[in-house]
C-alpha cells in the first residue's frame, strides 16, 4: 500500500518532538477524525532554522509530517509557504488516494505555524498565509 | 530477539496439513467432475457427499441440509436474498444487528434499496451483546427473517444465539446466523441453536479459502443465488469444488476433535495477553466481553494513538494484527462494530485486534507483552495529545 519512502519516514521519522523556545506553533486536524499534527518552529531572520512535529495519526500522517519538516527546514518563510500538499506527496513517491488528505494536513500544519509566527509579531497573517485549507475534507476542524 | 507472531487468525488461517493432504488427490489424480456419469466422475461425487456428511455431523445437521458455496460471503448473500425471494410474499421485514459483517449489512442495504424490504438494525450493549428481548420486541406480523451473527469478528462477542433462536422459532420466523467466526472455535449445533440457516467459511478454521457452506434446515427450500447447470440439487450451480469441500470437511473434523482442549488453551493465552496489556499500558481497555468471548480473540483500544500506526509498527516487529481504525480502511469512520458498542470516534481510532490460533504459544504471548507496550509508548511519545 505504501511506498518505501513513506515506510522509511514512518519507521524513522525525522524531526520528532518540539523545538526549544519556539516562536511559531501550529496544530491542525482533530481527534475525532484520527489525525492531529502539531508543528513547532524557531524562525530567525525570516528563515525556519528549526522545526519539529508531533503527530497522532496513521502511517501516512506521520510520514507526511516528517517529510514536510524536512522540506521546510532551513528555508525562508516565503519558500515554506510555496510548499504544496502535492509536493509533500510527491517527495514521498506518492500516497494512496484515501491518504492524500494527510498531505493536505501537513501543508496546513506548516501554514498554521507560520500564521502563528506572524500573529505573535502583531502582523495579520491572512493576507500572507491565506485562509487555510479549502475544505477538502471534514477533517481539518476548520470552518470556511 | 525478534520473532514472527501471526496474530490475525480471525482474518484467515493457514491450511492444516490434514486438510492439505486430504485435498491433494483431487487436483490431479481424482479430478473427475461429480456430474459426470462414468465411474471416475461418480467417485468424485461420492467423495463430495462424504465431505457433506462430515460437515453435517460436525453441525448436528443432515447431509442434505449442507450446500457448498464459494465462501462465507456467498452463504450470507444467498441466505438473505434466498429467504427474501422465498418469503417475500408473506412479509418484507427483516431483523438484524448493527454489528454484523458487511456480507450481511450490505446485502440487507441492497434488499432495502432495490427490493422494498424494511430492516430493523438492533443496537448492542457496550460489550457487543444483542438483547434477546429486543429481538422479540422487534418482531412484526410481516417479519420473515432474523439474522444475528454467532460471534463478532472484531471484538469476539458470542451472541445469545440459542435464546434468539427460541424466540424466532416461537414466533414462526426464520433464523439465520453468520457463524463464520464461530464454527471450528466454539461448539455449534443447529438444533440446540434453533437455527434455520447458518453460514460458515473454510479458511477461518485452517481449511482452504474459496469454499464455504450454507446450512438450510429442511423442509425450507431456498431459490438459488447462482444459476446454471443445476449442481447441489439445483440450488447452487457451478462445477463442484471437490478439493475445497474435502479440505473444508477435513479441517472442520480436525477442529471439532480438538475443540475443548484448544478452546481452553487459547482462552488462557488470550486472557494472559489482555490482562498483561491492561497492566503494562496505561489508558487502554478491552473491547468486547470477558465471558462469552471467542477463545482466541483479544481486542483492545489504546488512547492517543492510531490503530494503523500501531499495526504497522507491530508488523515491523514481526507481529501481524488488525485494527478497526478509520485509517486502516477506505472510509473516514472507524469500524461500525466499535461505534456500535458506543465507543467515541477518538477512542475507536486506537483499536487493535490480536486473534490467536493453533500455532501460537506462550512464548508468542510473552513476546507480544514485551513489544506492544514499547510500540504504544513510542507512538505516544510523538503524539501531540498524549500527556504522561
Amino acid at each position: 500500500m505504501y511506498s518505501e519512502k513513506v515506510m522509511d519516514h514512518f519507521s524513522n521519522p525525522r524531526n520528532v518532538g518540539e523545538v526549544e523556545n519556539p516562536n511559531a506553533e501550529g496544530q491542525v486536524g482533530n481527534q475525532k477524525c484520527g489525525d492531529i499534527m502539531k508543528m513547532t518552529m524557531r524562525i530567525e531572520d525570516g528563515v525556519i532554522v528549526d522545526v519539529k512535529f508531533k503527530t497522532f495519526g496513521c502511517g501516512a500522517a506521520v510520514a507526511t509530517s516528517s517529510m514536510a519538516t524536512e522540506l521546510v527546514k532551513g528555508r525562508t518563510i516565503e519558500e515554506a509557504l510555496t510548499l504544496t500538499n502535492a509536493a509533500v506527496a510527491e517527495a514521498l513517491d506518492g500516497l494512496p488516494p484515501q491518504k492524500l488528505h494527510c498531505s493536505v494536513l501537513a501543508e496546513e500544519a506548516i501554514k498554521a505555524a507560520i500564521a502563528d509566527y506572524y500573529t505573535r509579531q502583531g502582523i495579520d497573517p491572512s493576507p500572507i498565509v491565506g485562509e487555510g485549507c479549502v475544505g477538502c475534507c471534514d477533517c481539518c476542524g476548520h470552518e470556511h | 530477539m525478534k520473532r514472527n507472531v501471526y496474530a490475525d487468525h480471525a482474518a484467515t488461517t493457514a491450511l492444516s496439513d490434514t486438510a492439505l493432504n486430504a485435498m491433494l488427490p483431487y487436483f490431479q489424480e481424482k479430478f473427475g467432475n461429480p456430474s459426470s456419469l462414468y465411474g471416475f466422475g461418480q467417485a468424485a461425487k461420492a467423495d463430495l457427499d462424504a465431505a457433506r456428511a462430515e460437515v453435517a455431523a460436525c453441525l448436528g445437521a443432515k447431509p442434505d441440509e449442507i450446500f457448498f458455496t464459494s465462501g462465507g460471503t456467498e452463504a450470507d448473500n444467498w441466505a438473505l436474498r434466498g429467504v427474501a425471494e422465498a418469503r417475500g410474499g408473506k412479509g418484507r421485514h427483516i431483523i438484524t444487528s448493527t454489528i454484523e459483517h458487511h456480507a450481511i449489512l450490505h446485502t440487507l442495504r441492497y434488499l432495502e434499496k432495490y427490493e422494498g424490504f424494511q430492516v430493523t438494525y438492533l443496537g448492542v450493549d457496550s460489550e457487543g451483546f444483542v438483547n434477546p428481548a429486543d429481538v422479540k420486541a422487534a418482531i412484526r406480523p410481516d417479519t420473515i427473517l432474523i439474522s444475528i451473527m454467532s460471534a463478532n469478528n472484531e471484538i469476539g462477542t458470542i451472541e445469545p444465539v440459542t435464546e434468539i433462536g427460541a424466540i424466532a422459532r416461537e414466533a414462526g420466523v426464520l433464523f439465520h446466523t453468520d457463524a463464520v467466526q464461530a464454527v471450528g472455535h466454539i461448539p455449534v449445533n443447529v438444533d440446540r441453536w434453533n437455527v434455520d440457516l447458518l453460514s460458515l467459511s473454510g479458511h477461518k478454521f485452517h481449511g482452504p479459502r474459496g469454499v464455504g457452506v450454507l446450512y438450510v434446515r429442511k423442509p425450507l427450500r431456498l431459490p438459488p443465488l447462482i444459476h446454471g447447470g443445476g449442481q447441489e440439487k439445483g440450488r447452487r450451480s457451478g462445477t463442484e469444488n471437490v478439493a475445497g469441500a474435502v479440505g473444508l470437511a477435513a479441517a472442520l473434523k480436525e477442529a471439532a476433535a480438538h475443540l475443548d482442549g484448544e478452546g481452553a488453551r487459547l482462552t488462557a493465552l488470550r486472557d494472559r495477553l489482555m490482562d498483561g496489556l491492561l497492566s503494562a499500558v496505561p489508558r487502554c481497555k478491552i473491547t468486547g466481553p470477558r465471558e462469552n468471548r471467542l477463545p482466541g480473540t483479544a481486542s483492545l483500544v489504546f488512547e492517543c494513538v492510531e490503530g494503523e500506526s500501531i499495526l504497522l509498527r507491530l508488523d515491523a516487529m514481526g507481529i501481524q494484527s488488525s485494527s478497526g481504525s478509520a485509517c486502516s480502511s477506505a472510509s473516514l469512520d472507524p469500524s461500525h462494530v466499535l461505534l456500535g458498542i458506543g465507543l467515541p470516534h477518538e477512542i475507536a481510532h486506537g483499536s487493535v485486534r490480536l486473534s490467536l490460533g493453533r500455532e501460537n504459544t506462550g512464548e508468542d504471548v510473552d513476546y507480544m507483552l514485551k513489544v506492544i507496550p514499547e510500540v504504544i509508548a513510542g507512538l505516544r511519545a510523538m503524539s501531540p495529545i498524549w500527556e504522561d
